[in-house]
């Protein structure tokens, strides 16, 4: 390394540049800035990290040779989900969130931050809409975040530390829920009845120290919950609040939550218009009614329209800033702090460009094809459905009574180029299928599996 | 002959884009499509039917989601003016949002990250395929610890927040491993640690107590003695905190906080201007975080994704978030069988291109790189200062007269008492010379606040434009305050009225919401609403707003 070091990433190295800002604030050098730092507390060494790639070229060819150890399967051979989903990305979405604008900027005020503001406001409006709820919040980290605030607000809405959850949800989802609301909810885990709620077991514990019932509709199998509007009038009878975890993938299909009963609706906006990124890009949602009792209870940003000075103008700001920990700090509800915001934006985009068509047939689009691959998949010698649920782009497969475990149904798949579905245990595949997996793609699995189940068989007899 | 140009006036004419854009509703055009999607094929249709005509009828959406219907250009044409109404890191010397640590991120980076080989990537994949992340995690993870000087990180968490949420989850399990869970109830802070310190450990259920400074301006050493007990779970600072200020006897507190039994907590989100001089462990914390937003140049997307890190000690290890990557030879491989953990705190392996990005930082610094990034940093920010303080009626209270690490805590309290002008004010005027400005956290412990943190990117030329532009500010308050106080005059909007938002009748946080409050349910009472909204409202025209009804109405047939 030459010396001095100066970087392209950092200007004023330059040793003149250097010397001129020292010599302007009267220093000798930058030691004299870090007076405060003991001498028993310096590192006194440089740290050990690997040499730098100080030009460009080296960087991307170091980087890039890494990345390029990954291989991303080819489009449509991909069947797994489980949070996660390889849904179609329009290219107009790519290309706005990209714009240095919105990637570079952060908390900058309605003035100058005149588009993220409007941008964002937009992005709840169409989320309203697809909800059909008033009032949408500016993304939270992800969806188990979005369950877990859900939860939390729920128990400050009624004063009551029980909450029944009543589908099947992604076990990760279950840890990070659990680990936020240790303090205030005690949650209860109702045990689905053929992959729904089992109505009769949660009537029979709804009683007034329930704070809420949470439904995941899809659930974590791909099920969905056909009793949301018995169960909804179930849990209002008694004082508790409904929370329903959905994705909005499905939306321009089925019917939100809210026109069933659901008071606060959560969920993950990954699928609208975000790539997979290994499990990297997440947002989550959290919608409830207008209605202050709810809303004063959301610990994120809201931003709302506002007049200006001048007629016909849109201005944006911060609805009831007073609720946030920005505010209050120990006495915040939960925490602001940087989130998702780009991918709200993202969301927002997609949105825009699906329109009511869009979301109508990408819903029609992924449940013709997963019901056709759930067809298809369980044509195949000894393989079942799990459940006889209604499932939307997510199924189970219950293998135990066929010739290869769900492991080995992975690894046969992988020999062939798919990702078949995720193997939740020796004897269930979780199997994913979006409007990315055309009828060959699933043809295709289907014949690879059967081949391999056939030989396997053979091999036994 | 010369081409005879004037001189240049000494600050710079800059206007903000202003397209008088519309509510993406209101672009609304029945049957316009902005994109198509991919249709069953023939064989599907016939193999399953009318999917949603079989639905039952509870779950079929009875009208679809009046979500407007717009042509593709149409919508790309509307956020890239929404974008040019914004104004970017990459566009403006963005050092006022102070304690945010706004720095370059290198563009790169951008084109590093976008391939499909990290971008189609799914989690659940064979891990096999997926070895190149896998190890840039693992390495990644390896750098943040010789960093931090910690044994073991993990980078699961989406945010530097939530990773101080992490802390105090890792905290708790740790005094419950211990059996202590029920006696440990007390989370100490500072006033000026980031509010999320006192949020994150109150909505973990403990109480918090904050130390206030001491005459000098240091987090007050006797308070800390007289808060600690038995029922101490943790401190949780700051340092440098949010002023600037670097606490000297930080050994001291951690010593002080371990002599009850309690742990001690390192919120490095201020890191930028101590890399390589100092690390939290040599200060004895068993645990700190970063945001990789911040300190390690990953852009920060008009509020994320950000992303966290959490780095512990040996003692704290089996504790950390996960799954986290092992190595075995060659081999990387995903350990979600670690039965200490607080388990998953976000989905799979964390946000993955700020994870790569941040790996692509650290890689083109190096040691040397990191080193002098801080010491530019904390350059950059005794030279505004003293370009700051020499303006009429700022100050920087607490520490007075001492050197600052990363950021300054300044105060217009003088020139407010001089002129009435407030520190918002300037804030809101700043903006129109193409500048952001922002005052501080809560609680205002400096009257007046504003918070400066130049980092290491921004040239001497550059601080001195920022300087001179609050110095042409503070003229202005004195000289024509009326300038000051009716801004902005550059911008996309003008003074905005902020009472709306606060009442729950008026507020707006959607279209629909705002459609039904100020226009009606229906067509008819739109207009009537809409004349009468003249004074209230947020000023659309009746024109758009009944064309707003009216794609309700498309949408819905």
């Amino acid at each position: 390394m030459s010396h001095p070091f100066v970087h392209p990433y950092v200007p004023n190295t330059a040793p003149e540049s250097r010397q001129a800002m020292l010599d302007a604030v009267g220093a000798a050098s930058v030691e004299d800035f870090y007076a405060d730092v003991p001498a028993e507390l310096r590192l006194g060494r440089a740290l050990d990290l690997p040499e730098p790639l100080v030009a460009e070229q080296d960087l991307v060819r170091h980087v890039g040779g890494l990345l390029r150890r990954n291989r991303a399967v080819e489009p449509g051979r991909l069947f797994l989900g489980a949070g996660t989903y390889q849904h179609a990305v329009p290219a107009v979405v790519d290309e706005v969130i990209n714009r240095s604008e919105f990637l570079t900027a952060y908390a900058g005020e309605p003035y100058e931050d005149h588009g993220r503001f409007q941008a964002l406001f937009q992005y709840q409006s169409l989320m309203g809409e697809l909800l059909n709820q008033d009032v949408v919040n500016v993304p939270t980290y992800d969806g188990y975040q979005a369950a877990a605030t859900s939860l939390a607000m729920a128990g400050r809405i009624t004063g009551r530390r029980t909450v029944l959850l009543v589908s099947d949800a992604h076990p990760d989802k279950l840890s990070k829920v659990r680990d936020y609301i240790a303090p205030t909810i005690d949650l209860v885990l109702v045990p689905t009845v053929g992959a729904v709620a089992d109505l009769q077991t949660v009537t029979g514990l709804l009683d007034d120290t329930v704070a809420a019932i949470w439904v995941e509709t899809p659930s974590y199998t791909g099920a969905l919950e056909t009793a949301l509007a018995e169960l909804a009038d179930a849990a209002h009878a008694v004082g508790a609040v409904v929370i329903v975890g959905t994705d909005p993938i499905s939306l321009g299909i089925l019917t939100p939550p809210a026109d069933l009963g659901a008071d606060i609706v959560h969920g993950d906006i990954q699928s609208l218009g975000l790539h997979p990124w290994f499990g990297g890009a997440h947002g989550g949602f959290i919608a409830v009614h207008d209605d202050t009792r709810f809303v004063m209870e959301l610990p994120s940003r809201l931003f709302g329209l506002a007049s200006t000075d001048v007629p016909g103008e849109y201005g944006f700001g911060d609805v009831a800033y007073d609720r946030t920990s920005f505010a209050v700090r120990e006495e915040g509800k939960e925490w602001v702090g940087t989130a998702a915001a780009l991918w709200g934006i993202a969301a927002g985009v997609y949105l825009a460009l699906m329109g009511p068509q869009g979301m109508a047939e990408v819903g029609e689009t992924v449940l013709a094809r997963t019901t056709y691959a759930a067809r298809s998949l369980t044509a195949l010698a000894g393989v079942r459905l799990a459940d006889g649920a209604v499932h939307f782009r997510e199924f189970v497969l219950d293998v135990t009574d066929a010739a290869l475990t769900a492991p080995e149904l992975v690894a046969a798949g992988r020999a062939s180029g798919f990702e078949p579905g995720h193997a939740v245990d020796d004897g269930h595949l979780l199997v994913c299928v979006t409007e990315q997996n055309t009828q060959t793609d699933i043809d295709d699995l289907a014949a690879v599996l059967g081949a391999a189940l056939a030989q396997k068989k053979e091999q036994n007899a | 002959m010369s081409l005879p140009i004037a001189p240049k006036p000494a600050l710079r004419r800059f206007h903000q884009a202003r397209w008088d854009e519309p509510i993406v509703f209101e672009l609304h055009a029945p049957g316009e499509r902005g994109v198509l999607v991919s249709r069953p094929e023939a064989g599907v249709r016939e193999a399953v039917g009318d999917v949603v005509a079989a639905l039952p009828a509870s779950l079929r959406r009875s009208a679809p989601p009046a979500l407007p219907e717009i042509g593709q250009m149409r919508v790309l044409k509307h956020y890239l003016r929404l974008s040019q109404e914004n104004l970017g890191a990459d566009l403006n010397v963005d050092v006022g949002q102070g304690t945010c640590t706004m720095k370059y991120a290198p563009k790169v980076n951008e084109a590093i990250i976008r391939t499909p080989d990290l971008t189609e990537l799914h989690p659940l994949q064979e891990q096999a395929s997926v070895q190149g992340v896998l190890e840039i995690i693992w390495k990644t993870e390896r750098m943040l610890a010789e960093i931090s000087g910690m044994s073991r990180v993990s980078l699961q968490t989406s945010g530097g927040s939530e990773a101080i949420w992490a802390n105090i989850s890792m905290i708790r399990a740790y005094h419950e491993s211990r059996g202590e869970g029920d006696q440990r109830t007390e989370v100490i802070t500072t006033i000026f640690s980031h509010p999320s310190n006192a949020a994150a450990a109150k909505a973990a259920g403990y109480t918090v107590i904050t130390i206030h400074p001491d005459a000098d301006g240091y987090p007050d050493l006797d308070a800390l003695r007289a808060a600690l007990s038995p029922r101490t779970a943790a401190i949780m600072v700051t340092n440098p905190e949010d002023t600037g200020i670097y606490n000297p006897r930080i050994g001291e507190w951690v010593r002080l906080a371990h002599e009850v039994g309690a742990l001690a907590s390192y919120d490095q989100a201020n890191a930028n201007g101590i890399l390589g001089i100092t690390r939290a462990r040599d200060a004895g914390f068993d645990v700190c975080h970063f945001n990789l937003h911040k300190t390690f140049g990953t852009p920060h997307g008009c509020g994320g994704p950000g992303s966290g890190a959490n780095a512990v000690s040996e003692e704290l290890a089996q504790f950390l978030p996960g799954p986290v990557v092992e190595r075995d030879g060659d081999r990387y491989y995903l350990d979600a069988d670690r039965p200490e953990s607080i388990g998953s705190v976000a989905p799979f392996y964390g946000v993955i291109p700020n994870i790569v990005r941040t790996y692509a930082w650290i890689s083109a610094l190096g040691a040397e790189g990191l080193r002098a990034v801080a010491e530019t940093a904390v350059l950059n920010n005794n030279y505004l200062m003293k370009r700051i303080l020499e303006i009429p009626g700022t100050s920087a209270p607490y520490a007075t007269g001492r050197r600052r690490i990363e950021q300054v805590r300044y105060s217009w309290q003088d020139l407010y008492e001089d002129t009435g002008i407030s520190s918002e004010e300037i804030g809101v005027r700043a903006a129109d010379f193409g500048m952001h400005y922002w005052t501080s956290h809560h609680p205002y412990i400096v009257p007046q606040p504003f918070t400066l943190e130049p980092t290491e990117s921004y040239s001497m030329a550059e601080l001195d434009e920022y300087a001179d532009v609050l110095a042409e500010i503070a003229r202005e308050a004195r000289e024509t305050p009326e300038i000051v106080r009716t801004a902005p005059h550059n911008q996309t909007v003008h003074h905005t009225h902020h009472d709306d938002l606060d009442d729950p009748e008026r507020w707006a946080v959607t279209w629909r919401a705002y459609q039904r409050k100020y226009f009606g349910a229906d067509a008819a009472g739109a207009a009537a609403a809409s004349a009468e909204s003249g004074a209230s409202g947020a000023g659309a025209a009746s024109g758009s707003a009944s064309a707003a009804t009216s794609a309700t109405e498309e949408a819905a047939a």
